[in-house]
């Protein structure tokens, strides 16, 4: 779905992304996390074709500088900030619906179910709704159109906590487009990645294939000793089901398969004052669902 | 095709919306309107009367503004869309870069040529309905100028926009683009240049390439060829090339510069980063 072989982009004597090489296959959904200025969105935008940049780009077999329409209309993309678009939201949908040969009312059909009526914002400029329901406009804009690939750089920054679930669940039926998620919280769309590339000045740090059938049956034991008490921590923990002792230092549950990421994810808030962790696999097929916390 | 023509709608329904084109819109009907409430078309000086009076002070006070609002609003608008993140997300849709780009340069000249064009017919209307004589030919002829006018620096507008990186930049160079117009004109620096002697062929030469001096030159000569209406260097030329094949020159030369100047600027803006 996407190649990319020696990608360099700088910004005047900055190198943004340095020599990157990357591929993704059909079907894989990738959390693309990072800190602030690892070069996230300018992948995204390389990707987009909306930079110029160094090395080959491949999205669909194309280049997306040279074949702008066919790469773009496989993709269905969600900006980190929303823009500050000045025609109506009813125009925008008519213009991405047209360009792109989608159903507008498909779109306005996702919105609905993002809990945003079309009907209601028709005639307000997409640049007086509120931050939520820019997001859900876009949201549904990017899902409402038959794509093959998702970009969501940030999609679920400004959604409710009812929102976002039903954003997830609703990336969650798309099993078969591929996807790239750039956030900042991986514990957010941890249940949904096949995959995690962590960006560092420019360059993978870290990729991670997770194998789903594994994550998808595989319960973790987790055992788990506190330096001293931390009542968050310890409420948190019991919220995933823990049973702590006395003194609020030691504490032991199990993690479902799908949400192994997200609770490691809450570890590492806490990662100062663990002094012992132990996980043991145990296949686990009846905690496939989710057992953690609903995200909030 | 098809997208080049969604992108101009859509531009022009985004400029309706916009604080500049109120503003815009405002100003050339404004002018319009004070003109006739001031009785304009009841007075006469130097022979013009009626419409032709309204529509000769109309034409100079278009040269004087047409080219400075085209030129910041649109550095403006479209170097701000650019930081903003505007082009960022409608450039992540199907478009191809040609039909986004020559689609906002057709949206944008509806949205500046319209008000202009639609308050001088309105005047025509309004002369009409009171009994005057309505000058068709200058209207014509003035709307042709004005036509060409506004492609010169509506390219204009889109070449600084693809070439400068921020709205500072850019509405800093379209000031000065067009200050420095407006200094070469017959009236200020080449009359100048002409008392100190200073070629003929190179002031005559200057004049002509002058867009706005080729526009003043122009509608000057409809109604009154005189040295002491046109300048020393316009009467020059009209003296040499007559008046009619200056008005091709007019109609074509200005509309080429602007057409030239978004074609660079179109190639540079496919040539380099999007947003």
């Amino acid at each position: 779905m996407i190649e990319l072989e020696g990608l360099s982009k700088a910004f005047r004597k900055t190198r943004v992304i340095d020599n990157l090489a990357l591929k993704v296959g059909a079907g894989e959904r990738i959390a693309l996390i990072g800190a602030n200025g690892a070069g996230k969105t300018t992948l995204i935008r390389c990707i987009l074709g909306e930079y110029v940049a160094q090395g080959q780009i491949r999205v669909c077999g194309f280049d997306p500088r040279a074949r702008r329409s066919d790469v773009l209309r496989q993709i269905g993309f969600v900006p980190q900030l929303p823009p500050p678009l000045k025609m109506t939201a009813s125009d925008l949908v008519c213009f991405a619906a047209d360009v792109s040969a989608a159903d507008a009312r498909r779109i306005g059909e996702v919105a609905g179910e993002l809990g945003l009526d079309l009907s209601e914002i028709s005639n307000r400029p997409f640049v007086k709704l509120s931050g939520g329901q820019k997001q859900k406009l876009l949201i549904a804009i990017a899902l409402g159109r038959r794509t093959q690939l998702l970009i969501l750089d940030e999609p679920a920054a400004n959604l409710d906590p009812i929102a976002r679930q039903k954003f997830f669940s609703l990336l969650a039926q798309r099993r078969d487009n591929t996807m790239i998620m750039s956030s900042h919280r991986v514990d957010e769309v941890a249940a949904l990645v096949t995959r995690v590339i962590e960006m560092d000045r420019g360059v993978i740090a870290f990729d991670q294939h997770l194998a789903e059938d594994r994550l998808n049956s595989a319960a973790l034991r987790i055992s788990l000793e506190m330096s001293l008490a931390e009542p968050a921590f310890a409420s948190a923990l019991s919220q995933w089901g823990f049973k702590g002792g006395a003194d609020g230092r030691a504490w032991a549950g199990e993690v479902a398969g799908p949400d192994r990421l997200r609770f490691l994810c809450l570890l590492s808030h806490y990662s100062g004052s663990i002094s012992s962790a132990s996980f043991d696999e145990a296949p686990c097929p009846e905690t496939r669902h989710a057992s953690g916390p609903v995200n909030a | 095709m098809n997208n080049l023509f969604l992108t101009a709608r859509l531009d022009v329904t985004e400029s309706l919306r916009a604080r500049w084109f109120l503003l815009y819109t405002m100003v050339f009907g404004g002018i319009v309107a004070l003109l006739m409430v001031f009785g304009l078309t009841e007075s006469q000086v130097m022979g013009f009367t009626g419409l032709s009076r309204l529509l000769v002070t109309y034409i100079q006070l278009s040269m004087a503004i047409l080219p400075i609002f085209i030129l910041i609003s649109t550095v403006r608008s479209v170097a701000s869309d650019r930081e903003a993140g505007v082009f960022e997300y409608m450039l992540s849709l199907p478009v191809s870069i040609g039909a986004w780009y020559w689609g906002r340069f057709l949206g944008r000249f509806v949205a500046i040529f319209a008000p202009v064009f639609l308050a001088m017919a309105a005047a025509a209307v309004w002369g009409g309905l009171k009994g005057l004589p309505i000058p068709w030919k200058h209207f014509f002829v003035y709307s042709a100028l004005l036509l060409s006018l506004s492609i010169c620096f509506l390219g204009l507008g889109f070449l600084i926009s693809a070439l400068a990186r921020s709205s500072d930049v850019a509405q800093s160079a379209a000031f000065m683009l067009w200050l420095v117009l407006l200094l070469f004109l017959d009236l200020i620096l080449l009359g100048i240049m002409l008392k100190e002697r200073v070629s003929p062929e190179l002031i005559v030469g200057i004049s002509l390439m002058n867009p706005l001096q080729v526009f003043r030159t122009a509608a000057m000569a409809l109604f009154d060829p005189q040295l002491v209406l046109l300048g020393p260097a316009a009467f020059t030329i009209l003296d040499r090339v007559g008046p009619d094949a200056y008005l091709v020159w007019a109609f074509l030369y200005p509309a080429l510069i602007g057409i030239v100047a978004a074609a660079i600027g179109f190639w540079r803006f496919k040539s380099s980063d999007l947003v």
